[in-house]
């Protein structure tokens, strides 16, 4: 372990704003892409279960 | 051997991928959290400080894998177009489309991590050198194949226009990669090479390979999720995906 403090963690021995800049957009496209992934798919299957209730009820 | 075949045709079908990539999309997510969490322990605590770089070095563990998968990703999204200009097969064409905006994340994020180095190494965000103007090129062929594809209404045309894109662009891999020997640039050579042995410590050495792990899994696991939506889009109108139980509204 190399850290004397959390502060000292978070100030990355002065990088801090390059090393969080860096980290941080990471880890905020990676948690963004699988969302809106899974939304892709989701947002498909709505409509596919639309049209087949509207198919349904035009047999009826 | 002719299993193999049997095999490899079966699963060339959306239909049968489609329930495939489903079982092995929470495989690959947990992989990928376990080499992450792995990967950012050694990033954080089991790495020591450079003695040049001091904590700024850090970067590396993301920088790094985000690059080598920004051209790997390349390289298999020109492969899946390749093999669907050739054997016409549907599912090629969706991959190549599932892969291409997690390239351009992977090829954006080696793009950011490196102006976040450079700033505070080099002095600058940016220069107009042979490996970052490479990297930009290839980040900027990511754009072009997706808005290439966005902007033709038929898919199986898109695919091709894209593949022809995506393949004339693939000249542009090796040039990445061996930029930094073929001219002077203020970027560094490799740091880890097939033909010499690594020249960083080991815990630096294994912490990137393990974050590579994880952005591999990663990608994976995001590019499937996308690639099943892409299934659905395309095959929308087929009996299969009607009687799926997820559109008949009996399961997930």
């Amino acid at each position: 372990m190399n850290w004397e403090s959390p502060a000292a963690f978070f100030a990355m021995g002065g990088y801090g704003l390059y090393v969080w800049g860096s980290f941080g957009v990471c880890a905020l496209l990676m948690i963004a892409e699988p969302i809106l992934a899974s939304k892709r798919r989701k947002d498909i299957l709505r409509s596919l279960r639309r049209e087949r209730i509207a198919e349904n009820l035009d047999q009826q | 051997m002719n299993n193999k075949i049997i095999n490899w045709f079966k699963y060339a079908s959306p239909q049968s991928f489609y329930p495939l990539a489903g079982k092995m999309i929470p495989w690959f997510w947990a992989l990928a959290a376990i080499f992450g969490g792995i990967g950012l322990w050694i990033t954080f605590f089991a790495a020591p400080t450079d003695f040049q770089q001091g904590e700024g070095y850090r970067i590396i563990f993301i920088h790094v894998p985000a690059a080598w998968m920004s051209m790997f990703i390349y390289i298999v999204m020109a492969g899946w177009a390749a093999l669907g200009l050739a054997l016409n097969t549907r599912l090629s064409g969706m991959m190549a489309q599932a892969l291409a905006p997690t390239g351009a994340i992977m090829a954006f994020l080696s793009l950011w991590t490196g102006a976040f180095w450079g700033k505070p190494m080099w002095g600058a965000w940016w220069v107009w050198d042979a490996r970052l103007t490479s990297a930009l090129i290839l980040f900027f062929l990511y754009i072009g194949f997706i808005a290439l594809q966005a902007a033709i209404d038929d898919p199986r045309r898109a695919d091709k226009a894209g593949a022809i894109l995506a393949l004339v662009g693939v000249v542009n891999v090796p040039i990445i990669y061996f930029s930094v020997k073929w001219w002077n640039t203020l970027h560094q050579g490799a740091s880890v090479s097939l033909t010499k042995a690594p020249t960083m410590a080991a815990t630096m050495l294994w912490g990137m390979l393990i974050m590579a792990l994880a952005f591999w899994m990663y990608s994976i696991a995001v590019a499937l999720t996308r690639v099943r939506a892409i299934i659905l889009e395309r095959e929308a109108h087929t009996e299969w995906v009607k009687e799926l139980p997820e559109v008949k509204g009996t399961g997930q």
